[in-house]
């Protein structure tokens, strides 16, 4: 299953029409202990670049862009009890919505892991 | 994703403090604040947030301005600009108080001691050229105002920083909270407090800018003590129910609209002649319109400075402080609302996002002081 990586640090898994997506590694030891996360409702229709989901960490809210144009088919409920699995596992149980995909060519513009890798090295 | 937080407006590039090295050395991340870079976390606000409320934490507040004001009537000038007794203020003993502007608004709070042939004043560091400045206008021309740059601030906070602090100065254990002492360590002078702004018993140490790094890796060698950054501070400070100058306070609002009514001294109510006495001792004697109060926050998200505050539909107020508090286990603010809103137990709503947010006026502080007020107390 092919990982995408966006500039503002979310990460997309794609399987067939349906795309996970969550924030990197990267991004949650920048943002410290997450307290809050509050994910888009099923059926949102989501704009590539726009705001998706909002992270809380003790200091700061930061807002989750939907990498790709989608409609939320389901957001991660887990993160409502246990806001910190974004710590503790930001690239699997951490996730925070699934979308369908509207326009999967969209994908091409983002990076694999190791542009992502690279990217964040210059950072 | 993007961080929603605003950053500091001056063009004026940060400054370094004398401890930078050694805070990235032992994995500080920095941040802008008040114009220096300063570290925000080490390990993470939360575990650094109960390492101070369970052993002991060390704070570099360095930025702030130390200050010693000496020469005749000396207090007497000090009580044209602040609503405190100056001039009953002990030797070795020191008081938090307030500048005030000419209409009684808050321009800084600080801690004033009175050092016996001097008296040492700490202020904020986002505004002490402002303070200096005003200072500096206001004071009669026999008083001397130093500023000493060359002394840097440290602060060891929590239940084991007494006995951590008298590994190195065995006299820190005498104290009691408010009081202060000069004391050497390895040969050098420095400054002792029984004082901070966490909550916590712990004392504030000035010492020379080349013997902080020393003196830093000495109380860290210990078990008890881990150093803490800023983010940390913001919220231990929070939970105490200490208000944040320039965010909780500033030149609009008064000490009675801050509930800082403790820093107007018995006799300067009775005597006045501070800077906006008559608005002050107005708002005293018969309320004031606004005041600053405390919030339990129902639920998780994190309702922070800017949220407006609703009973109803009515607009009634605003979020001054907010955040995720680590000891409480819950978010919980400060803000301003009005008068009649102001008792423990009324529910109003913030605005967060769009969406209501329900909160309860709550009585602060929302974890316990354990200041050391006296001898084996």
């Amino acid at each position: 299953m092919p990982r995408y990586y966006t500039e503002e640090h979310e990460w997309v898994d794609v399987d067939g029409d349906v795309a996970t997506v969550g924030i990197t590694d990267f991004a949650q030891s920048q943002l410290g202990d997450i307290v809050f996360v509050e994910v888009p409702d099923t059926g949102a229709e989501l704009a590539a670049g726009g705001d998706a989901a909002v992270v809380e960490s003790v200091k700061a809210a930061s807002d989750v862009y939907a990498p790709v144009d989608g409609v939320v088919t389901e957001g991660n409920g887990q993160l409502e009890e246990d806001p910190a699995l974004v710590n503790s596992d930001p690239e699997g149980e951490g996730w925070f919505f699934r979308m369908t995909l509207t326009d999967k060519s969209q994908l091409d513009g983002l990076m694999n892991a190791v542009a992502y890798k690279a990217f964040i090295a210059d950072l | 994703m993007t961080e929603n937080e605003s950053t500091g407006e001056e063009a004026v590039p940060t400054a370094t403090l004398p401890l930078d090295a050694w805070h990235r050395a032992k994995g500080g991340r920095m941040v802008e604040f008040a114009g220096y870079w300063m570290p925000i976390q080490y390990e993470g606000i939360m575990a650094e947030h109960l390492w101070v409320r369970e052993n002991a934490g060390l704070f570099d507040v360095s930025h702030m301005g130390q200050l010693s004001l000496s020469g005749e009537d000396v207090a007497a000038a000090l009580e044209a600009l602040v609503p405190g007794d100056i001039a009953g203020l002990k030797p070795w003993r020191m008081r938090y108080s307030l500048l005030l502007g000419d209409d009684g608004g808050i321009l800084d709070d600080l801690m004033i001691t009175n050092e016996g042939d001097q008296f040492a004043v700490v202020v904020n560091g986002a505004v002490k050229w402002e303070d200096i400045g005003h200072l500096r206008e206001n004071l009669p021309d026999d008083v001397t105002l130093n500023h000493n740059e060359d002394y840097g601030l440290l602060a060891l906070q929590g239940p084991k920083a007494a006995e951590a602090l008298a590994r190195l100065v065995p006299e820190c254990a005498d104290m009691v909270f408010m009081q202060a002492a000069r004391a050497t360590w390895n040969g050098h002078a420095i400054g002792l407090s029984r004082s901070g702004y966490t909550g916590e018993d712990g004392f504030e140490i000035s010492l020379p800018n080349e013997v902080l790094a020393a003196f830093a890796d000495a109380l860290c060698a210990m078990d008890a003590v881990k150093p803490i950054g800023l983010g940390a501070r913001d919220s231990l400070r929070l939970e105490a129910g200490l208000p944040l100058y320039g965010h909780d306070l500033n030149e609009e609002i008064d000490p009675i609209e801050g509930d800082l009514g403790f820093a107007i001294s018995k006799r300067r109510r009775e005597e006045g002649g501070f800077p906006g006495a008559a608005r002050i001792l107005g708002h005293l004697a018969d309320g004031s319109a606004r005041k600053r109060v405390g919030l339990l926050v129902d639920g998780k998200l994190p309702v922070r400075e800017g949220a407006k505050l609703f009973d109803g539909e009515e607009e009634i107020g605003v979020v001054t402080s907010g955040g995720f508090a680590p000891s409480v286990g819950a978010p919980i603010a400060m803000g301003y609302v009005p008068r009649d809103h102001a008792v423990p137990g009324t529910a109003i709503a913030a605005e967060v996002r769009g969406k209501r947010v329900p909160c309860t006026v709550a009585a602060m502080p929302f974890i316990p002081h354990h200041y050391v007020r006296k001898q084996g107390g």
